[in-house]
This record gives C-alpha cells, structure tokens and sequence, in this order.
C-alpha cells in the first residue's frame, strides 16, 4: 500500500476542504477502500477519515413518511431498522442479500453508493484498464467477460456497477445530498452514477471535495411497500455480488398495477432503472405475460459486450420473477436467504 | 508523523504509538500487541478468519484501519474465555467438531458470538449458515460450525432465562 497522510476533521466544512486536494479520498469503514489501497487500484496520498463526523450516523423518519438516511449509516443498521424495513421492505432485503455480516456491520450508506467495480482487470494492477488508467485499453474486452455488462457499456469500459443497495433505491426514486465547496445540493441517485463513454474513469457527477452527506426516500415511495422485492442471483449462494438483480415495486389497486418501479442491477455500469417496462406495467392487470413484456422491455437495448450474452435472458427471467414476487406480496418476514432464487426446502416457494 | 491511539482490548485499557497510518486494526492486534489468535487469511475481507467484534459487532479487523478505531473497545479471540472456562461457543466448536485444521477457527469463534449477539438467526440453521458465510473454512467443517454455533446460541439463552429468573 502506497504511504499517505491521515487526517480525521471534526466538522463538514474542514472535510471537505481537505478532501477538494488533489490525491486526496475520504475514508468511512474502508471495506472497499482499503482493499483498493491494498492492491494499489486507489492509491491516495491523504486520507480524510469521515468516521468521526458529527449528526451523519441517524436514521430520521420524515414527516411525509420517507426517511433520511445519514451516509455514516451502517448497512447492518439500516437493514435491520424495523420502522425502515417495514416502509422500504425491497431495500432492507437488497442490503441483507450483499457481503457479509462482517461487512454490512462495518459498511456505510455513503461508501455503498461510492464502492467501485469488481471488474478482475480493473482490479488486476497488471492488466490494461481504462477506469484505472485512461487511455491504456481494456482487456476485459478479450478476457474472461461473462460477467460484465449488457447495457450502458462503452468500448472503452463494460464493467458493471456492484451494489444491491443502489438498485432498490434508484427503482424508488432516492435524493442524494451533497455538500461540498459551493454548499448543499441535492441530486437524484440516478443522476450521480455516470455511464463510461469514453471516459470511464469518471465513475460520478461528484465535484472534488463532494461528500454524501444523507439519501433520502419519500414517503410516495413507501407506498410501495405491501409489493415490493428484490432477486438476486448469485454463482454461490451467499457472499457473491450479483450476476443479475433486480427491484420491483409495484402499487396494484383494485387487480390493477397503479404505478410501477424496475431497476436492475449486475448488469450495467450504475444501477438501472428500467422506465420503458415500468411503462407497460402501469395501468395492467398483473400477470405473468405483462411481466414478461415488461422484461423484454427493460432489455430492450441490451447487447453482449463479450461472452456475456446469456445474461439478456437471464435478466429478463429475473425481472419478470421479481415483479411476480412483488406481486404476490412483500412478505412477513424476510426469507432465510434475503433476495436468493433458491429454497433450502425442496419445491418450498423461497418466500415461503 | 507519528500518532498515538488508545483501544480498550480484551478489557485492557491499551495505547499504541503508530508511526505509520498504514497499519490496519488485525496488524495492530497481530504485530503490536501480539494477539495472534485473529489471523490474516486473505487480509481483503473475504475470509473471516480476522473477525473480532468492535464495540460489540463483529468486522472484519484486516478493512479497519487501526487509526480510525482510536478509543474503540475490541474483543479477540484471547479474551473470550473466563480462565479456564471456555466460552461456551467455543465448548460447542469442539463438542461438534466444528473445526480440522484450526485456522479459521478464531474467526468463525468471534463471528458466531458476533451472531448470537445479532439476534437475527434464530434456531433456523439456515439463517445460521447464511450469517456465518463470511467465514471460509476450507476444512469443510461448516456442518459442524452450523450445529456447534446452534448449540453454544440455546445455552447463552438458557444462560440467561436463569440469570434473568
């Protein structure tokens, strides 16, 4: 690990003025950010330790009945946050369903919307990376490429965005607050999550010195909650990122899907809202043949960008699997293996 | 730059000059005050074998930087049992043969009583073992560590029915 400096500031005002240096990260549980210093894909020369900052831990409920979520929020925490879990049911399961207990102790709301990809060549400081050095190519382009990313990808870049989290949140229309040099601002998630192009080492809309200080959800978007999940699957079946994932939440009134909500995740370099299906779901009867043409609606645009061609029909079954879980209802309690395909007892519904 | 951090270890009030920021919270327990119970399997959060609790939750000691813990109360390992007495999720790791080769062993201790304290399993060994799956064994030894960990969580609550009794 390269050698860098560490300061721990006690206010908002002085992080972010330490942190708008060049060469300079903020550091929260360093679950990712310390295996990045350990392989020198991040390689900081000063550390601006967030841990300490004052009023970023609390999990608020809002008068309208969405919450704000401080960045310094353990995984683990909000996960398990009764009055959260009950509003957000899809969120709670998408933050169980990633890492490890271990991890979701020590991981923050903030890192998670921050953690960088798990490509192996960008994580590989011997193999030609784009994001990790602009301009020296890609070789996940002619590599082992079956996990990589089926929509908005670039020639230059076709790593995926890893995050559970980010999926359900981005399906309900979360608000990321910022402060930085030019004060507050607040920006929808969708829009902090940026597509490679031919710069892919600009992963965010953040400005040097940018700190995520909360995320908020409405409470238009806990109106989601009696349907509402999120599918995950995995090559084992606990403690892997996800080789395809999806949220759905679905408002149904009267047999009919009032409004609805898809992201999907493992598929694309930020997490993606898949508008084009909510569209043929709003105002339908829920069924397994409008779940489809929503999913082939998602991945409308999907297309391999190596050996990765399955992974259209397998989001496309696990899109239209979630909104039929989302439909059948949110369940009582959370199933043993949060957000997994797979029951431990035979021909058990995995929800059951 | 040198920098002076104080933790709470094992119930020891401990102070650590650190001359270089670099050290992670398992070098520090490893190398400075020579816990070497938390192991460094992997040493990049994907095997468990480092798990010690932090104010009272279980993580993964080789992704904490050492600096950023200042004034934290850690639990390894070494400070589990009382004397001579195990602790009794480490009696239940050896009346299941919940372990061959040892090495992750530490770690699956620390993060089972991390578990326990959690709340979230139950009696359910399905959630036992999803809740444990941040801890690698490559003895294969996870039946064992599912019904030990089983074990060692129904007497900490028969423990308690009668301390609360």
């Amino acid at each position: 690990m390269k050698a860098f400096d560490y300061v721990r500031p006690r206010t908002v005002a002085e992080a972010i003025a330490a942190a708008a240096e060049p060469g300079s990260a903020y550091l929260a549980a360093g679950t990712n950010l310390l295996d990045l210093m350990k392989g020198g894909m991040a390689r900081p020369d000063r550390v601006v330790d967030i841990t300490r900052l004052p009023d970023l831990d609390r999990i608020e409920r809002l008068p309208d009945g969405g919450f704000r979520i401080g960045a310094l929020v353990r995984n683990a925490d909000l996960a398990h946050d009764r009055e959260f879990a009950s509003a957000f049911p899809a969120v709670a399961e998408a933050l169980l369903s990633g890492a490890s207990a271990q991890l979701r102790n020590a991981a923050t709301v903030g890192g998670n919307l921050l953690q960088r990809t798990r490509c192996g060549y960008f994580y590989d400081p011997a193999s030609a990376c784009n994001k990790r050095n602009p301009g020296a190519g890609c070789d996940a382009r002619g590599g082992e490429n079956r996990l990589h990313a089926v929509l908005g990808w670039s020639e230059s870049c076709i790593a995926t965005h890893p995050s559970d989290f980010c999926v359900p949140l981005v399906a309900l229309d979360a608000t990321v607050e910022i402060d930085g040099r030019a004060g507050r601002r607040e920006i929808a998630l969708e829009q902090l999550h940026r597509l490679p192009g031919n710069t892919p080492e600009l992963e965010t809309t953040l400005e040097p010195g940018d700190l995520i200080v909360a995320i908020r959800l409405s409470g238009e978007a806990a109106a989601f909650s009696r349907h509402a999940r999120y599918l995950k699957l995995r090559e084992r079946t606990s403690y892997a990122f996800a080789v395809v994932s999806a949220a759905a939440a679905l408002d149904i009134d009267g047999g009919r899907i009032r409004q609805a909500r898809l992201a999907l995740g493992g598929v694309a370099p930020k997490p993606w809202r898949a508008r084009a299906a909510e569209a043929v779901l709003a105002g339908s009867v829920p069924d397994e043949a409008v779940f489809r043409r929503a999913a082939e609606a998602a991945l409308a645009d999907a297309r391999p960008s190596g050996d990765n061609a399955f992974k259209i029909e397998l989001a496309k079954r696990i899109a239209a699997r979630t909104l039929a879980l989302a439909a059948a209802g949110t369940p009582e309690q959370l199933p043993a293996l949060p957000a997994s395909p797979f029951s431990s007892a035979p021909g058990a519904h995995h929800a059951a | 730059m040198s920098f002076s951090i104080s933790l709470t270890v094992n119930g020891e009030r401990r102070t650590v000059e650190l001359d270089d920021p670099r050290a992670t919270l398992l070098d520090l327990l490893r190398e400075r005050l020579h816990l070497t119970g938390s192991k460094k399997g992997c040493d990049r959060g994907q095997c468990g074998a480092c798990t010690v609790l932090v104010d009272g939750r279980r993580i993964n000691a080789c992704l904490a930087l050492a600096l950023s813990h200042d004034g934290a109360d850690v639990l390894t390992i070494e400070g589990v049992a009382a004397g001579p007495d195990l602790h009794p999720v480490q009696a239940a790791f050896i009346a299941h043969d919940g372990f061959q080769c040892g090495f992750c062993t530490p770690g699956q201790i620390m993060s089972a009583i991390g578990l326990i304290r959690e709340g979230q399993a139950g009696d359910d060994p399905e959630r036992v073992r999803e809740g444990m799956s941040g801890n690698l064994c490559r003895c294969g030894a996870y039946r064992g560590i599912t019904e030990a960990v089983l074990e060692a969580q129904k007497r900490l609550a028969e423990a308690d029915r009668r301390n609360a009794a």
